[in-house]
């Protein structure tokens, strides 16, 4: 089980937390101007690292809030962790 | 290259000798400057598609190359369950297809791969669950697949150390019957497709990785970068299971994948208590007894991707309290060893067979959680489709455009781990 740290509340076990996807991916503010392709791959389409993985996580059993994190997908271990709407750290990068 | 038949007869035959005159299965050769086509992946989907580009399409100068050894993927790792119980057109005609083809797999190939179609039986708790297996069973009857509806007490009947008491937190409320369903021996569906493709003149290269791939001016691919060196061909097919979007973005084929690690669990073995598979959606447990007495059982995806083969404990742990409950039997059993594979989930649980964008790379991934049951049809069709350069009429749904142009085959039967 993973120990998250929730930039919140501290460090709690993973039971705590639901899973939110890859993160940073920006909801295009104009979707009817997008052509099928481009809808598709903003739904669709991730990144899938074998390497670092910047995701969103959220505390759903603690203060409820999302947050990100970055993880070695290689290795499960977390590299950083970082509140919503903040740039993705350098670490690991 | 002669291919050492197995039978009873040989059998008999070398035991005169004390069996010292066995030759290995299958070559282990040196990559050639270059192959009519690779097939990145050696698992079941792999070695099997491979096998029928020479049986079927006459392409014998093929080569599948795996950067581990062969079978020690998801194919090694599942829990080698096989049904066809899917609700929608293209996925009954699909994972049917594989299924018409379990039954002489072992004869095909000469090797005896231990289908067993004892049955598959998914439970219904619920008053939704009852409706949806119901229509499941309707819907597949209509595309003539068999499944049957069973009340409690007739699924008690078929699988005797199910709990039906109406005591317990999810109680049985009736169950879809697949009969045609079953298991086989996964290890041999792997082994027996490399022997007989390699009897066919295929090349077998393990422990070797696929580390780029070069197209030529026009696009089209003409090389893969290996950890063996640079080996030539104008057709790559890429089987790679949770490295499909990994190895394809070498290509710069993006793809609607994510990679989850599935872990699954066996039980110390024991004499025969179990005579089919029971899954439960619903409360996700899937269960069935190898040949080798073991319980082997199915827990859920982690929730999170990962290329790592392992997952939490607490997974399992979910699934040990569903199946404790639906069979009291077990609570004193002891689980032996769990493990990890890494699947590749699609958005709609339906696989990608298809052309890529780019001419002479092909893809066969997104079976996600539900592999194995569809090895053989998988590897048939993945071969018609590289050797023509068009898909099958069956494979033909599965493409990767069709989650640009919205024609999803969204199957909620793809497995029973909750997702």
């Amino acid at each position: 089980m993973l120990l998250i740290e929730c930039p919140y509340c501290g460090e709690r076990p993973e039971l705590e937390f639901t899973y939110g996807g890859e993160a940073h991916l920006v909801r295009p503010t104009r979707p009817a101007e997008l052509d099928d392709q481009a809808w598709s791959e903003f739904l669709y389409t991730r990144a899938n690292v074998k390497g670092v993985h910047a995701e969103r996580w959220r505390h759903a059993r603690g203060c409820g809030r999302f947050f990100n994190a970055l993880r070695d997908t290689r290795t499960d271990r977390f590299l950083a962790f970082y509140r919503a709407g903040e740039p993705r750290p350098k670490a690991g990068s | 290259m002669s291919k050492q038949s197995f039978s009873g007869l040989s059998l008999a035959w070398r035991a005169l000798s004390g069996h010292r005159s066995w030759r290995a299965q299958w070559r282990k050769p040196q990559p050639k400057a270059g192959y009519d086509a690779i097939i990145v992946g050696g698992g079941g989907h792999g070695l099997g598609a491979a096998y029928y580009l020479a049986k079927e399409h006459g392409l014998s100068n093929v080569a599948v190359l795996e950067k581990g050894w062969i079978g020690g993927g998801n194919t090694g790792r599942n829990t080698t369950v096989i049904r066809s119980n899917y609700l929608f057109d293209e996925s009954a005609a699909l994972y049917d297809h594989a299924l018409k083809m379990w039954p002489d797999l072992s004869q095909t190939l000469n090797y005896n791969v231990m289908f067993s179609p004892r049955g598959v039986m998914m439970l219904a708790h619920t008053v939704h669950d009852v409706q949806v297996s119901k229509r499941h069973v309707h819907a597949n009857r209509c595309n003539g697949v068999d499944n049957e509806w069973l009340e409690p007490a007739e699924a008690k009947a078929f699988c005797p150390p199910l709990n039906i008491g109406t005591d317990i937190r999810y109680p049985v409320l009736g169950a879809a019957l697949q009969r045609r369903g079953g298991t086989a021996r996964h290890d041999a569906v792997a082994w027996g497709y490399a022997r007989a493709a390699d009897a066919l003149g295929v090349d077998i290269i393990e422990n070797c990785e696929v580390t780029g791939i070069r197209r030529d001016a026009r696009g089209a691919v003409e090389a893969v970068e290996t950890t063996r060196g640079v080996i030539q061909s104008r057709k790559v097919g890429v089987a790679a299971a949770g490295h499909s979007s990994h190895v394809l973005g070498l290509a710069g084929v993006r793809l609607p994948l994510e990679s989850f690690p599935l872990q699954a669990l066996v039980s110390e073995p024991v004499k025969p208590v179990f005579p089919c598979v029971v899954m439960s959606n619903t409360i996700h447990a899937y269960i069935s007894q190898s040949d080798k007495g073991e319980l082997v059982i199915g827990a859920g995806t982690d929730a999170y991707t990962s290329y790592t083969q392992r997952g939490a404990l607490h997974v399992n742990m979910h699934t040990l309290d569903a199946i404790c409950e639906l069979f009291p039997m077990f609570r004193r059993m002891r689980m032996m060893r769990n493990w990890g594979g890494i699947v590749d989930v699609t958005p709609d649980r339906s696989p990608i067979i298809a052309k890529t964008p780019v001419p002479g790379l092909y893809v066969n991934c997104g079976w996600g959680t539900g592999g194995f049951k569809a090895t053989p049809g998988s590897a048939h069709l993945f071969a018609w489709t590289i050797a023509r350069d068009e898909p099958h009429p069956i494979n033909a749904p599965f493409t990767i455009e069709r989650f640009r142009d919205g024609h999803l085959i969204d199957e909620a039967a793809a497995a029973a781990v909750a997702h």
